[in-house]
């Protein structure tokens, strides 16, 4: 039953699950949802530049990536316009301009499709290897991050008095960010990669006592949330990018569901779940 | 220089003719002050006055576009900002919030949240608590970590009158106890200032500082907290020559009209204060914006004061 293929989409799936996890969680936390849209749809303008200028195409949509970032800190710093409107206007002109500049290179042939939704059921050993490089490389950097991330993100002015940096803890997050969406790109798309940010860290806040519990169980349920969507995929012989998203939506409405007797659990007995 | 103890005297951190500029505009101006271990300093002035970009800019989150702010080094800060939403989304219990910026040991948690008086919530979420308890909790987890110097901005918002003086007595206490300097921000005065060294009473600029009357430490003082009347005692007196307008000019006791308030303008009569002896004489013209804190009559301060506590 299982083809090689579909072995090596497992393995890279549930590692890019196993890495956003945590990210998603600041994602959440800092209501920054749009703004990694914007950082997901800037990267198909990575990808044209990329075929345009024979580039590595995940250095190319790190950096544009990273760009976008920067470029989004300097015109909130500038404050003429909100940061809402701001990441309207960078998130649809990178996807735009992204597309004009494919539909310009008339010479090359792209599965627009397979970079928006995703080709999971495509990737090669090298991308397994290149999603679990990078994520325990992005892993590594938010473990060494956590009290900085997780202070500035409570409040930045406490974490800047108690001398904990926050604009370095912010300006590597931006990085990492950029960096997950560069190894997310080919397994969930463009369009998806935010979901797979944010519904598992979603999720998990209905079971978690702490930021540490949150990040965690964001990691596990994202993982779970691969493996059946995968799993579906194959049963269903749907798209596998959505069928992950779709898997991912069913486990959030189930705890929604059992929200109820979580509650009454909590206030019969705090302990449970206190630890950790 | 580097000495660390308590018996050290050298400031943990000074200013000297500060200011903080937003948008072209100076937030505050020429401030100058410092803090020594031991010493409790409160900032006190209307809204919009500078207080919190006072203290800001004195623990390093701003950086002044003017004049110098020296800190000690290695100075540890406990801080308590004056506004604090956690997100619903984040899961943080009252334990996990103390060692947001550092690590501590469980004793230390413990003794700080009984200090507080909150030990019985150490596993609650912090969503979930009242707004006096937040504070608490807040502070709590800024004595924690055993700072050089204590920040509190409003630290008693949203307690009730027992328990802020019940916070005030904690925090002389851990003056007391520990030797770390303190600067504190309030709007309310009359608590206040039984236990501070050093007033400073801000509005864009120090309009005025000096330190509290002995009277306001007596026994007598202490036992009419609890009563209204305390209130209408402005044990702090000091007067202003120079009245705010709101266009933000200076009408000074002279007649004439500034852009700003300077010390050096040639418009003030007498500036600088003149210490613990008593209060502060400086030729009187008050506006209705002064807000100082101490008592202008019977239609601001005193019912503001009033209805604050009837929150």
């Amino acid at each position: 039953m299982f083809d090689d293929f579909f072995i090596r989409a497992l393995a890279a799936g549930i590692g890019l699950a196993l890495t956003v996890g945590p990210l998603g969680c600041f994602v959440v936390w800092r209501r920054m949802a749009y703004f990694g849209d914007t950082m997901a749809h800037s990267a198909l303008l990575g990808v044209a530049l990329s075929l345009l200028m024979e580039l590595n195409l995940t250095l190319s949509v790190f950096a544009v990536a990273t760009a976008v970032s920067l470029l989004l800190l300097l015109l909130q710093k500038r404050g003429t316009l909100s940061t809402d409107a701001l990441l309207g206007i960078l998130s649809h002109a990178t996807l735009a301009v992204g597309l004009v500049i494919v539909s310009f290179m008339t010479w090359v042939r792209i599965d627009l499709v397979g970079f928006l939704f995703g080709d999971i059921l495509a990737v090669s050993l090298a991308d397994v290897q290149l999603v679990w490089g990078g994520g325990i490389l992005v892993l590594f950097a938010v473990i060494r991050l956590w009290r900085p991330l997780v202070a500035s993100t409570v409040n930045p002015e406490l974490a800047a008095a108690e001398g904990l940096e926050p604009e370095k803890a912010r300006l590597a997050f931006m990085l990492l960010m950029a960096l997950v969406i560069a190894i997310a790109m080919k397994i969930v798309g463009i369009l998806l990669i935010t979901s797979l940010l944010i519904i598992p860290a979603a999720t998990a806040r209905r079971f978690a006592r702490s930021p540490e519990t949150m990040a965690t169980a964001a990691s596990v349920i994202g993982a779970l949330a691969v493996a059946g969507g995968l799993f579906g995929s194959l049963k269903f012989d749907t798209p596998s990018g959505p069928s992950i998203v779709v898997a991912a939506l069913a486990l959030f409405i189930a705890s929604l569901v059992s929200k109820a007797g979580t509650r009454v659990a909590d206030q019969s007995g705090t302990s449970q779940g206190g630890r950790a | 220089m580097l000495q660390t103890n308590a018996g050290n005297l050298s400031p943990l951190v000074s200013l000297a003719g500060m200011g903080v500029r937003r948008q072209g505009r100076w937030l505050v101006r020429d401030v100058d002050f410092s803090i020594a271990p031991g010493e409790i300093v409160t900032l006190i002035g209307p809204n919009g006055s500078g207080k919190s970009t006072t203290a800001k800019a004195a623990i390093g989150v701003f950086r002044p576009d003017e004049g110098r702010v020296e800190r000690r080094a290695g100075l540890r800060v406990g801080y308590v900002p004056q506004k604090l939403a956690i997100d619903w989304t984040m899961p943080l219990t009252v334990e996990r919030l103390m060692t947001l910026t550092g690590p501590l040991k469980g004793a230390e948690t413990e003794a700080a949240l009984a200090a507080t008086g909150i030990a019985h919530l150490a596993r609650a979420e912090v969503q979930h608590l009242s707004g006096g308890e937040f504070q608490r909790a807040l502070l709590a987890r800024a004595i924690a970590r055993k700072p050089d110097l204590l920040v509190l901005d409003e630290p008693v918002q949203g307690v009730d009158f027992s328990g802020e003086i019940a916070l005030y007595d904690l925090i002389k206490t851990i003056r007391n106890r520990t030797g770390c300097g303190i600067l504190l921000i309030s709007h309310d005065l009359h608590v206040v200032m039984a236990e501070t060294d050093t007033v400073i009473c801000l509005n864009g600029h120090v309009c005025c500082r000096g330190t509290p009357e002995t009277v306001s430490r007596s026994e007598e003082y202490r036992q009419l907290f609890g009563v209204r009347a305390s209130e209408t005692l402005a044990f702090y007196s000091h007067h202003h020559d120079h009245t705010h307008l709101p266009d933000g000019r200076v009408l000074h006791a002279d007649g004439s009209i500034t852009d700003s308030c300077r010390p050096d303008d040639g418009h003030h009569e007498q500036v600088l204060p003149n210490g613990r002896a008593g209060p502060m004489r400086i030729v009187h013209a008050h506006g209705p914006d002064c807000a100082c804190g101490h008592d202008h009559g019977p239609a601001e301060g005193s019912e503001a004061a009033e209805a604050r506590r009837d929150v």
